[in-house]
């Protein structure tokens, strides 16, 4: 048996699980500060995001060595090209949740020009998704994979209406158009995440039967 | 895909000991093809019932078919001499005879009834830059095959069986007692020889396996668990066997 190698396997899934943990934490945050007009939050939310890269850059060291000292072949290399492709999706997740971290803080304090209700609504979806993936990758659960994938057609209707919502607000409110246009961008933001986590979903269903899977 | 050697259904005993088991597999015309397994998995012992080595061991029995070019080459009819002339095996060990390039080469060419001194030496030439060695060896033929490196023997040998002419070459671990430079150079070569000759290699090493060959087949306990392209093979294998195998889940 390769004790060695798959001890440190084992760390790696650790490291990404870390990593995914982080992500979750800084989409949390970012959307909650948006929420509560809380800039504390948001720029918490922002310093997070380092870690998550700094995550990121010590994973990929990681995959490299592990490639380059011990050849993996087979689901063993199936597994680091998973997490190899799937820190990157994490990465782009928490660049979304800074972004939108910034758009907390380019509002400030200013009223709101509407209630937030779809985007939480919205977010607490995207939040399981990612939740989700990440366990369906530890626990190499296809099943869980696949199911968290399909979530994916609730977000992108969800945004569809908040598009429109927001496209009527657009045109009978020309004063509000500076809000609009961010909260659009922020749930343009929350829609690609999930498309990012269905990305991971798909790779954890390659990482473990070795075909190509496209849901939705 | 043209089919060099077809064996069907072999099954191989020593004494009372099947060592193979009911093999199956086609071996294609300048391919490569890896057979990797653990030691005592029968691939050793396979690839010795392509030239019918094994006949040289008491109490064996052989069943089934091996078709070279179509011809069962298990029948008594068939001349194991002549055989061997057409399916060269080069061993683990470099096994030079203790005499010099020139004669090492020429040694089977001889025994076979070639005497004109210009024909051997073209047979020397080519062998040797078959061999990728002649650039090496060209000012010292007549210098002993000994005082030569391990890789440079190795590379000996298979100028000795490519002397003879042969259509396949079997090689039993042929770079496992080198360092990687020979071991590289080898493993180049087999990328220049198999433009010529059907080619099957035992090894050990799955990183070479995978590097170098076209098709593979994973032996364990005398049973052939899975046999298909290389690529395949290393990266989706049908089998759980070879997976664990491969990667290196096993005992």
């Amino acid at each position: 048996m390769r004790e060695h190698f798959l001890k440190e396997l084992e760390i790696l899934k650790m490291m990404f699980l870390q990593m995914g943990e982080k992500v979750q934490e800084v989409i949390c945050k970012a959307v909650e500060s948006l929420k509560e007009q809380n800039l504390e939050k948001a720029r918490w939310a922002i310093q997070l995001d380092d870690e998550v890269d700094k995550l990121e850059r010590e994973i990929e060291n990681k995959c490299m060595s592990l490639i380059a000292l011990q050849q993996p072949i087979a689901k063993d290399l199936r597994r680091i090209g998973a997490i190899l492709k799937g820190i990157t999706d994490m990465e782009r997740i928490g660049d979304y949740g800074v972004n939108i971290a910034k758009i907390t803080l380019s509002i400030g304090n200013e009223k709101l020009i509407k209630p937030l209700i779809d985007i939480p609504k919205m977010a607490t979806i995207i939040e399981t998704m990612l939740q989700n993936s990440i366990e369906s990758f530890m626990k190499e659960d296809i099943h869980m994979a696949k199911k968290t994938a399909e979530i994916d057609e609730a977000v992108d209707h969800l945004y569809k209406d908040i598009y429109e919502e927001l496209h009527n607000i657009l045109s009978q409110n020309p004063m509000g158009a500076n809000q609009a246009t961010s909260l659009l961008l922020v749930a343009r933001y929350l829609e690609r995440i999930a498309d990012h986590t269905v990305n991971i979903c798909e790779r954890t269903i390659f990482m473990v039967t070795g075909d190509r899977v496209e849901i939705n | 895909m043209e089919i060099k050697i077809k064996v069907e259904n072999l099954t191989f005993y020593y004494g009372n000991f099947k060592a193979l088991d009911n093999i199956s597999i086609d071996i294609e015309d300048r391919k490569i093809t890896a057979l990797i397994g653990p030691s005592g998995c029968g691939k050793s012992t396979f690839i010795r019932t392509l030239n019918r080595m094994n006949d040289l061991i008491a109490g064996t029995k052989v069943e089934g078919t091996i078709l070279l070019d179509g011809k069962d080459i298990m029948k008594n009819e068939i001349d194991a001499v002549e055989l061997r002339k057409r399916v060269g095996l080069v061993f683990q060990k470099p096994n030079p005879f203790p005499k010099s390039i020139y004669e090492n080469v020429v040694y089977g060419p001889k025994r076979h009834g070639i005497k004109n001194k210009a024909q051997l030496d073209e047979i020397v030439e080519k062998s040797l830059q078959g061999a990728a060695l002649w650039d090496e060896v060209k000012d010292k033929l007549h210098g002993s095959a000994l005082a030569l490196s391990g890789g440079q023997q190795q590379r000996l040998c298979i100028a000795r069986c490519l002397a003879m002419q042969p259509e396949v070459l079997l090689m039993d671990e042929p770079t496992s007692a080198l360092d990687p430079i020979a071991t590289m150079k080898i493993e180049e070569l087999f990328e220049t020889l198999k433009k010529n000759y059907a080619i099957v290699i035992v090894t050990h090493s799955m990183q070479q396996a995978g590097r170098i060959s076209d098709n593979t087949g994973f032996f364990l306990n005398g049973e052939l668990v899975e046999f298909g392209q290389t690529d395949i093979l290393f990266t989706k294998p049908r089998d759980k066997r070879t997976e664990d195998y491969i990667t290196g889940r096993f005992g």
